[in-house]
């Protein structure tokens, strides 16, 4: 949108970079010092990071909050194929509900309200069935918009030449969709992780809830939390690099 | 009953101001994202990675219970408007970013090459242009917004959500309370989505 600089330009853009470093410098430096009034940054109340039993715990969180994501992925998926596949009046109105209602309703619903007529189930699947209902209605319109993203005459050739009608979809179809999902489906990989952490409310031992447990063993909540976020950042970053690699990929590919 | 009310204005109150709050610093770090500052730039991009990629609800603990330890003291209220009007606007400058970056790169050459300056270019020829593609992004980011103050339950705000929650526990009648929460939400939505058509066939 702009031209290569020329050197009055340039120089225009040296100094505001440089008034913006310092701004930023100053910001950081406002953050730190009040961070340091509070004595939060007193090496005593880092020091517990730097050892393996608090990482092998909140690890621990991590594995089980990757646990449930994975299911929670599985199961969403299955039921986003079936809503994709018959696009009726129930299906449409299910995704518009889901698309609206909190995640956290239903996970209340799990914990208060069918208990109360006699269904109690266990702890991962209070948080993974409400997960699940809710993702299930955006893989419908992920898989719904890779579909009709293949060009109709692909279709109509796949007819052309004789293939019947399922072949045409499992064969033809199908796989130059999923060929331009896969981006989407890691970028719903992250929402559906980062949901995970509604095992907080449900005390599903995730990596947030852990992260609770162990700020009210230790007292550190800043440090707990701190490290417990960076951790999500460090994962979730992973999943955004390998959606923008498989999205650079497909643009090459694609013509 | 009283209950129920505080809960929809809180739910309502919240969803309004921080979506507002969102927009104008989502803006904000969608300029700083395409400015021909290269530092800028990296800065509005890891503003926004960083609290796209950590849940909501770790932000929410976060500045709940964080913030006091350092000496930052405001109504739970406002911590939580805080918290959520940040993470949004991670998303809408994604999708105002993606509204500029969908205006035909000739658009913005054709304006240069009349001697129109960054400033003119960006704001005569590419914005209103990407205006009117950007309400559907960021009326599904507004409906995104609505489900995301539920959170704000979860650390202590009597949001709507909340209130369902502590009113099933006096009334026994959880079909009732819930289904009704359930509804609430949904018209939120159906008036949100309403606006954003409303708004799309005047910018059209």
């Amino acid at each position: 949108m702009f031209d290569a600089p020329g050197p009055r330009f340039r120089r225009r853009v040296f100094w505001v970079s440089v008034v913006s470093v310092l701004v930023l410098l100053g910001l950081l430096a406002l953050g730190l010092r009040q961070f340091a009034a509070g004595g939060q940054l007193d090496l005593v109340r880092w020091r517990p990071y730097l050892t393996w039993p608090v990482w092998r715990y909140l690890l621990g969180g991590l594995w089980s909050t990757v646990v449930a994501a994975f299911a929670t992925g599985v199961l969403a998926m299955a039921g986003g194929l079936l809503l994709a596949l018959r696009p009726n009046r129930f299906t449409r109105a299910y995704a518009e509900v889901m698309r609206t209602v909190p995640v956290l309703l239903l996970v209340y619903v799990m914990l208060f309200v069918l208990p109360s007529f006699g269904v109690n189930l266990p702890l991962f699947r209070k948080l993974v069935v409400p997960l699940a209902l809710s993702h299930a209605a955006s893989y419908a319109v992920i898989f719904r918009a890779g579909v009709s993203s293949v060009d109709p005459g692909q279709r109509e050739a796949g007819l052309s030449l004789g293939m019947p009608d399922g072949a045409v979809t499992r064969f033809v179809v199908l796989p130059q969709a999923v060929r331009h999902m896969t981006p989407l489906l890691v970028t719903q990989a992250v929402s559906l992780l980062k949901d995970t952490s509604l095992g907080y409310v449900v005390s599903y031992t995730e990596l947030l809830f852990n992260g609770r447990v162990l700020a009210n063993y230790n007292g550190l909540l800043i440090q707990t939390f701190v490290v417990v976020a960076f951790i999500y950042l460090v994962v979730n970053l992973a999943l955004s690099r390998l959606a923008h690699r498989l999205e650079a990929g497909r643009a090459r590919t694609a013509r | 009953m009283s209950l129920v009310l505080e809960g929809f204005l809180n739910t309502v109150a919240l969803t309004l101001l921080s979506f507002c709050a969102a927009l104008l610093v989502g803006l904000v770090v969608a300029v700083l994202r395409i400015v021909p500052v290269p530092l800028l730039r990296g800065v509005g991009a890891v503003y926004v990675e960083v609290w796209r990629n950590i849940p909501l609800l770790a932000w929410l603990v976060l500045f709940v219970f964080g913030l006091p330890e350092v000496g930052v003291k405001m109504p739970l209220f406002w911590t939580a408007f805080t918290a959520i009007a940040l993470y949004e606007a991670a998303f809408v400058a994604e999708a105002l970013r993606s509204g500029v970056n969908s205006v035909a790169a000739g658009q913005g050459e054709a304006a240069r090459a009349l001697g129109l300056s960054f400033r003119q270019s960006l704001w005569h020829v590419i914005l209103p242009q990407a205006g009117r593609r950007v309400v559907q992004p960021l009326a599904n980011i507004a409906i995104a917004l609505t489900m995301a103050t539920a959170l704000a339950g979860v650390v202590g705000v009597v949001d709507m959500t909340r209130a369902a929650q502590r009113i099933n526990l006096e009334l026994a009648q959880p079909l009732l309370v819930f289904t009704g929460v359930g509804l609430c939400y949904l018209v939120m939505a159906a008036g949100i989505g309403f606006g954003a058509r409303v708004l799309e066939r005047r910018l059209a």
